[in-house]
């Protein structure tokens, strides 16, 4: 070929160029402060209108942070030692009243003797989600997950052992049902299983565990709901609704995406209907009138209750963001699965869900912390949430009437600390997942 | 008019046609809403086969194959795979689509997975082959397509051909008795073309039935044992790879070749 070029072109380049380094004063810092802060008189403004801003606010704040007192018995006396200290006029932060009441503002009434169950529950937690989120826990303590719920249940509300046991039991048979009968089809195996559990819940827990506890009494102090209140209330409602709305989230959008009427039907009405409602009149649902329509003396735990409807809420979110995970995938994802065999459920759990889930999380994120966050709304239903609930009753001693900052910026950086630490682990999956474009 | 260029003489001692027919389609039509993408199609397609699927875009020859593993539903006639009948019964389109390979024009591969995932998958959910067993046939169809050295690696990694190559691995997996190819080349770079082709006559060799809507006339040719050419959702014209290339019958044929040979 050569030659024939020689004849036709009059330029041959015998050797390749290397590359070199970019000119100095093309990187740096003096040319990000030039690039980014001072490019021209407009930006040269805006910044200098940025840094007064900045010195305005903080010049505020920060006399109110430093002069914080810590010791104090009440708000009458922190505004004493300020104006002591301080001077006439000084505003100061009067942390004493987190001093005094930090653990109502963790554990709500729970008593102090057993504040070492929502502890242990809590360290629990990071145990049972260990070999889930993170690669490096060994992947045998996954034995530990499933049992977790039910042990957290039995160790916060406490009471007999049988009750939480027998409730995972109804678990055990739904799943001995449905592999049974899910021969016939898997949406038959599925609500088989679902009605042998939810009848076994309804009329086979109470009385068996009754006999049981008569027979091997084992148990300890229970602690009722209404004790419940603070962070140990949210991170409750909070991690139980994560935890549920996550896979019936998946369900619905699947659901939605789905062939069969019916089951298509159900899904777009359940998550138009609970996305059109505010989270405030489920929780008034959950508290008021799902008594009318329980059986008459049900005593149905109001923190379940709240706790199902959360869940319902953000799974109805979930299910939207799953959604546009499952359209960002290629059709030819689908048909090649459908090509080799695989039925449905395999194609789902193998192929589709991993890639869908994937491209979804930052969104399943936000609504898991935008489910946290709003948690605080049980307030209105007269649960102590550590936003209102429990501020509204500190206020109500007479020596911390009148706080309303304090509370507000503890409560609200123990929610970013939790919140941020969401995000930032969501980062790190999706980075950890990022495969297909290296 | 260009003469196929491969390199090496193409082995013909294991590509014989059996009386066992494999792919029956009978008076089968398809709608797109009130479109009428494949008009009174019938084709017998005997074990051993190797057919290319040609014509214009839009004729229905990617519909076509697209039938026979039910990834498109037709309304009337009949299409029987292996001795089963293609209905809306979900069990039996299951095992036809165990028994059909099929190769895409994208690949299709599944990008969270490793090479080896992608192709120990299938076998292993669908077929229940043991784990290990998977993975020692993994590896004999990926030296077959010669890359056993990209196993461990994700699709994105890999160039165009090569993912087509770990694609068409991956069907051959499952054991397939038949392997539909969707324009197989249709998105290479020129370069890649050749090695993609090279193990599709390599599985013709052996004796595979294939069909392969391609627009690689050397291919049909030096390997197809009849060439079908289709225009607006019907077959127009068959005949073996000579008689078709040199002594086209209709008016649509001539026109096709000779506008995709001509220059």
């Amino acid at each position: 070929m050569s030659d024939t070029h020689a004849e036709s072109v009059a330029y041959v380049r015998d050797t390749m160029l290397k590359p070199q380094p970019a000119p100095a004063g093309e990187s740096g810092a003096i040319r990000w402060l030039r690039e980014n802060l001072f490019s021209g008189w407009l930006n040269t403004l805006l910044t200098v209108l940025g840094v007064l801003t900045i010195y305005f606010f903080v010049s505020h704040f920060a006399s109110w942070f430093l002069h914080g007192v810590w010791k104090a018995d009440s708000l009458a006396e922190c505004r004493k030692i300020i104006t002591a200290e301080y001077g006439q006029g000084a505003t100061g932060a009067c942390w004493a009243v987190i001093r005094d009441r930090w653990h109502q503002f963790i554990f709500g009434f729970y008593q102090r003797e057993l504040y070492w169950r929502p502890v242990l529950t809590f360290l629990l937690l990071f145990v049972a989600v260990g070999p889930v989120l993170f690669q490096w826990v060994p992947k045998k303590l996954i034995w530990f997950t499933p049992i977790y719920p039910f042990l957290a249940v039995w160790l916060l509300w406490g009471g007999s052992v049988w009750g939480p046991i027998l409730v995972a039991v109804g678990f055990v048979l739904a799943w001995i049902v449905f592999s049974l009968v899910g021969r016939y089809g898997s949406i038959a195996g599925f609500s088989a299983g679902a009605i042998v559990a939810i009848l076994f819940w309804m009329f086979g827990v109470s009385p068996l565990a009754g006999i049981l506890h008569a027979a091997i009494p084992l148990g300890i102090e229970p602690v009722e709901s209404a004790k419940f209140g603070g962070f140990l209330l949210a991170i409750t409602l909070g991690a139980g609704g994560i935890v549920m709305s996550l896979p019936l989230g998946v369900v619905l959008a699947l659901g939605r995406q789905s062939d069969m009427f019916l089951i298509k039907t159900f899904s777009v009405v359940f998550i138009e209907f609970i996305r059109g409602v505010p989270l405030i009149t489920l929780l008034f649902v959950a508290s008021l009138l799902l008594n009318y329509f329980l059986p008459p003396g049900t005593n149905f735990d109001i923190i379940l209750r709240v706790m199902i409807l959360v869940t319902m809420f953000s799974a109805a979110y979930i299910a939207e963001v799953v959604r546009g995970g499952l359209a960002a995938l290629p059709r030819g994802q689908y048909e090649a699965a459908d090509a080799l065999g695989l039925d449905y459920w395999k194609a789902q759990r193998l192929i589709i869900l991993p890639q869908a889930l994937k491209i979804s999380i930052p969104g399943i994120v936000s609504t898991f912390i935008g489910m946290f966050k709003d948690t605080t709304l049980v307030a209105f239903v007269g649960l102590f949430d550590p936003l209102k609930g429990i501020p509204d009753f500190i206020r109500a001693d007479f020596a911390w009437k009148g706080i309303y900052w304090e509370p507000f910026v503890f409560v609200g950086a123990i929610f970013f600390i939790l919140n941020f630490a969401m995000s930032r682990y969501s980062m790190h999956l999706e980075n950890r997942l990022q495969r297909d474009h290296r | 008019m260009t003469e196929p260029h491969f390199e090496r003489e193409i082995d013909r001692s294991h590509m014989a046609v059996s009386d066992e027919v494999a792919i029956q389609i009978e008076n089968m039509n398809k709608w797109y809403g009130q479109f009428h993408v494949l008009r009174d199609i019938d084709l017998t397609v005997q074990r051993g086969e190797r057919i290319v699927i040609a014509g214009p875009s839009g004729s229905g020859k990617s519909t076509l194959i697209r039938c026979i593993n039910r990834l498109e539903e037709h309304q009337a006639g009949k299409i029987v795979v292996d001795g089963i009948e293609l209905t809306n019964d979900l069990k039996n389109i299951d095992k036809v689509r165990r028994e059909v390979g099929m190769v895409f024009q994208h690949f299709n591969l599944f990008p969270h997975l490793t090479i080896l995932e992608n192709l120990t998958l299938a076998p292993i959910w669908v077929r229940k082959t043991p784990k290990k067993e998977a993975i020692e046939t993994a590896m004999h169809f990926l030296e077959k397509v010669k890359i056993p050295e990209q196993a461990d690696k994700y699709p994105g990694q890999l160039s165009g051909g090569q993912q087509q190559r770990v694609a068409i691995a991956r069907s051959l997996c499952m054991k397939p008795r038949i392997m539909l190819f969707d324009e197989p080349t249709s998105a290479l770079d020129p370069e890649m073309i050749k090695e993609v082709l090279d193990t599709m006559i390599e599985l013709a060799e052996e004796g595979m039935t294939m069909l392969c809507v391609t627009h690689e006339m050397g291919f049909a040719q030096a390997v197809a044992n009849r060439v079908i050419f289709m225009a607006d959702g019907q077959i127009v014209e068959q005949n073996n790879p000579h008689d078709f290339f040199n002594n086209p019958q209709s008016e649509r044929t001539k026109q096709f070749l000779s506008q995709i040979l001509g220059h």
